[in-house]
């Protein structure tokens, strides 16, 4: 569990503030526990999923205008408060979703761009469609039963709700659903290979974000008693955002403080009220230059301890072997005739592979022989143009890089990806996302069933890292190991799923001597447990060393194949590739 | 109807081209989409409100105050907001970096000049009716942009050098081109388009702090549909997107109009997200 004591020493603040006995300050908190509720789930899409969603404001006035327009009674019976607020909510969801999917299409600015597009059009709506709305003139908002119409009654009940979204949305960023959310936004490409369907994710939380934004917008009409499309200008949807953006990615504590700090601020300086908008934006400017990380970074003091200096990797074959288990039957993941092209270039022109369970097999040759693009196919990041794949004679379908998690298929990647912010545990957790069985009710409500869940990976997790030597750097930030570690960190990853086909993108790169014999070793068991292991590499001797079949790849077709033993003088190897 | 459909659609679709061929300019040598773009052409209404208008200046001179000083706009934008981003480009924080910067634009224009629309002077005082200047100045701003830009990229030495290094940064570089000045002269020449926009539309848009959300909005629906840093789909998809509008507007009114164009944005970006001239993305593994 995280640091609780200063949602806490909050909570206490908040509890205490009726104490003042000044309904000034009544309002003031009441807006910034709506805020918060808003912000709470927009933190999720922009702080962890890294989704640039600027006009938030227009869920707050579809939610502010649902609620209102259904007590209030203008195109049919008025329904209770609580009613409203409801369908608001479910309103603020399917709208959430309808502003979200494009970011499933669309890069950054793209995806920033429609969000204030649709945050215009709402405005300009709420002024047309005076029928209902208003138009200029306004609508009076939901007024809701005793005991909380009173000043202080709405705020604690502003307050609870506050309190329950900080709870679940907290719930959520602890669960597989909030690491993935962090995967995709900071390593698009290892998530995919981890099984991490993007397009499923995103939509659950834009649902989220998008009920908790309109239920906000009920409540915030309520706290208006009268609101009109003036209310929801660009500037509060910039607040929401900088909120999330001062308090930090990835954090719930540091957006809570950035709301509230936010909130605040033109109180106190009443004078600059009309600089508030310019405050906020200088702001931004700021806290993108100067601290990215935002309060959260500030706050983080356990991010900055040093590391232990003489630390080494050593793999645990016990662990290991724990891990991934015995496999009974072998299978074969064949590769029969595949051609792949980019524009006139054959990258691969044709190559048949097998992999067996139980081996390790090498694949090798000159730099743009077709290795990477080889094992891209396999993995499914590129559709070749013919040939087929079958894993243990099953089709393996081309494309679709997030299905191959579910087949047993793992790998590393040349360059490793990592999630720097996160620890080097959740970086391994990532790799069995497809095992999660609990959903996304359960993880933000945090039930018994995901909690076990939760316990079986980071347990698992643990032993990955012990199994292959990082067992001392479990609660590290990723960003903060040396490259060595991170290649072994890829292996954990890998290992979590307990994968059928494990595929090595050039694993020794960079790697000293000493730990190059120790990842052989390592390779060596995994494969000796059943597991089927592709090796790409270009240390020749890590090669010989550790392959039961060596493929040497030129020009995108196949030169050799066959035992170490047989390729080593192989003619052709040898002129092209190995050197006298 | 249809003639003041053409006129108008073809005007405000030159003004959105110029926004467009603005954030093209500066993407081609930064790899950043700037959200100050827009607040460029609001500020070439602004400032030619202010000096041809207010300090009464000539207009050729008012002309050349507007276009310097959204130069080293342009300028301030590269150095404040630009540059210490650009080595982590892949984490997208110049949209925010640039998106600060454009919000301190306009609302330092808002607090210091006005929150009400002002009126823009009459700059040359020929034509009425379809054929008042306020529609042409803007079509003919976008026509002389065009040709000077082409004339630049395609027989000067500095235009040469923009075209290497929008084709390859790194090999421009390796060749020795001045990465640096070039993006910070990119940034320059970008900032005078946009104040060209928005000083050739003065008449239309008049000079109101609030144009530059919509400016930014607008010119980016031609680059987003021409293909970035396509500077004549960028033109196509203006005027289209002016006609458009225009027509809309007069058939089912202003508020329905903007709704129509955001569907219409949504619906082909999402089905081709390159942009109908713009080539697919590249690889990512």
């Amino acid at each position: 569990m995280a640091k609780l004591w200063p949602f806490l020493a909050l909570l206490a603040l908040a509890l205490a503030l009726p104490l003042t006995g000044n309904e000034y300050w009544a309002l003031i908190a009441t807006r910034a526990c709506i805020y918060w509720v808003l912000v709470a789930g927009l933190n999720l899409i922009v702080g962890f999923a890294g989704q640039l969603a600027i006009g938030y404001v227009a869920l707050l006035a579809i939610g502010a205008y649902t609620a209102s327009v259904l007590t209030a009674g203008t195109v049919m019976e008025p329904l209770p408060a609580f009613a409203a607020l409801g369908i608001a909510a479910a309103a603020g969801a399917v709208a959430g979703v309808v502003v979200g999917l494009p970011a499933l299409r669309l890069r950054t600015f793209y995806f920033a761009m429609t969000t204030l597009g649709f945050a215009t059009i709402v405005t300009q709506i709420t002024l047309a469609w005076q029928d209902v709305t208003g138009g200029g003139i306004g609508i009076p908002g939901p007024s809701l039963p005793a005991p909380m119409d009173t000043a202080w009654g709405f705020y604690y009940f502003c307050l609870g709700v506050a309190v329950v979204c900080t709870w679940a949305t907290a719930n959520l960023a602890r669960s597989r659903f909030g690491r993935a959310l962090v995967a995709i936004r900071d390593s698009e490409v290892a998530a995919e290979a981890s099984g991490i369907a993007k397009p499923r994710l995103l939509a659950l939380v834009f649902l989220l974000a998008g009920a908790l934004a309109a239920f906000a917008g009920g409540l915030f009409a309520t706290l208006q008693t009268y609101i009109t499309p003036d209310a929801f200008t660009f500037d509060l949807s910039l607040l929401f955002f900088i909120a999330v953006l001062i308090g930090g990615r990835g954090s719930i504590l540091g957006p809570l403080l950035g709301t509230i700090l936010l909130t605040l601020l033109p109180e106190v300086a009443a004078p600059l009220a009309a600089w508030s908008t310019f405050l906020y934006a200088a702001l931004l400017l700021v806290i993108v230059l100067a601290i990215p990380g935002g309060i959260a970074a500030l706050l983080d003091r356990s991010g900055r301890r040093p590391l232990p200096e003489d630390r080494a990797i050593r793999p645990q074959e016990a662990a290991l072997r724990t891990l991934i288990g015995e496999r009974g039957e072998r299978a074969v993941l064949s590769l029969k005739g595949i051609v792949l092209a980019f524009g006139g270039v054959r990258a691969i022109d044709g190559i048949d592979l097998d992999l067996r369970q139980g081996e390790v097999h090498g694949l090798i040759g000159p730099n743009g022989s077709g290795k990477t693009t080889t094992l891209n196919v396999i993995s499914g990041y590129y559709r070749p143009q013919e040939g087929a794949m079958t894993l243990a004679g099953a089709e393996l379908s081309a494309g679709r890089p997030s299905g191959r998690a579910a087949r047993g298929i793992a790998r590393t990647f040349q360059t490793p990806r990592m999630i720097g912010e996160a620890t080097v545990l959740e970086n391994v957790m990532i790799g069995a996302t497809v095992e999660g069985k609990a959903g996304f009710l359960e993880a933000l409500l945090s039930l018994p069933r995901q909690r076990a869940e939760e316990r079986v990976m980071a347990d698992r997790a643990r032993l990955a890292l012990e199994a292959v030597g990082l067992g001392g750097l479990a609660e590290a930030r990723a960003d903060r190991l040396q490259h060595s570690e991170l290649r072994f960190m890829e292996i954990a990853r890998a290992l979590m799923l307990r994968p059928e086909f494990l595929m090595l993108d050039e694993p020794a790169a960079g790697l000293s001597v000493e730990e190059i014999k120790r990842l052989g070793n390592l390779i060596r068991v995994i494969s000796r447990q059943g597991v089927g292991v592709l090796l790409v590499e270009h240390h020749a001797d890590l090669i010989f060393d550790i392959c039961d079949r060596v493929t040497v790849l030129n020009l995108g077709r196949v030169l050799a194949a066959g035992t170490p033993a047989e390729i080593r003088v192989h003619k052709e190897v040898v002129s092209a590739y190995l050197g006298a | 109807m249809l003639a003041s459909i053409l006129a108008s659609g073809l005007a405000v679709g030159a003004v959105y081209a110029l926004i467009g061929i603005t954030y093209n300019t500066m993407f081609s040598t930064s790899r950043v989409m700037s959200f100050t773009a827009g607040q460029l052409g609001m500020l070439g209404g602004v400032f030619g409100s202010l000096f041809v208008l207010r300090l009464g200046l000539p207009v050729p001179l008012g002309l050349l105050a507007t276009l310097s000083c959204c130069a080293l706009l342009g300028v301030v934008t590269e150095v404040v907001a630009v540059r210490p981003v650009l080595k982590s480009l892949d984490q997208h924080l110049y949209v925010l970096s640039t998106l600060a910067v454009a919000l301190l634009i306009q609302h330092a224009t808002a607090l210091e000049w006005s929150t009400e629309p002002q009126p823009f002077p009459r700059l040359v005082g020929i034509g009425a009716g379809i054929w008042d200047e306020k529609y042409w100045l803007p079509v003919v701003a976008c026509a002389a942009t065009i040709l000077g830009l082409e004339y630049l990229y395609r027989y000067t030495l500095v235009g040469r050098a923009f075209v290497a290094i929008a084709e390859d940064n790194f090999a421009a570089r390796a060749l020795g081109l001045p990465e640096r000045n070039l993006r910070m002269a990119s940034y320059a020449l970008a900032g005078a388009v946009g104040a060209l926009a928005g000083f050739a539309g003065g008449q239309l848009l008049l000079a109101f702090f609030a144009n530059g959300p919509l400016l930014n909005f607008y010119g980016f629906i031609p680059v987003a549909l021409g293909g970035l840093g396509n500077n004549r789909g960028a033109v196509i998809g203006g005027l289209l997107l002016g006609l458009f509008q225009q027509a809309a507007n007069f058939m089912v009114g202003g508020i329905f109009s903007s709704v129509a164009v955001f569907t219409l944005f949504i619906i082909v970006l999402l089905a081709r997200p390159q942009g109908m001239f713009g080539a697919p993305a590249a690889r990512r593994v």
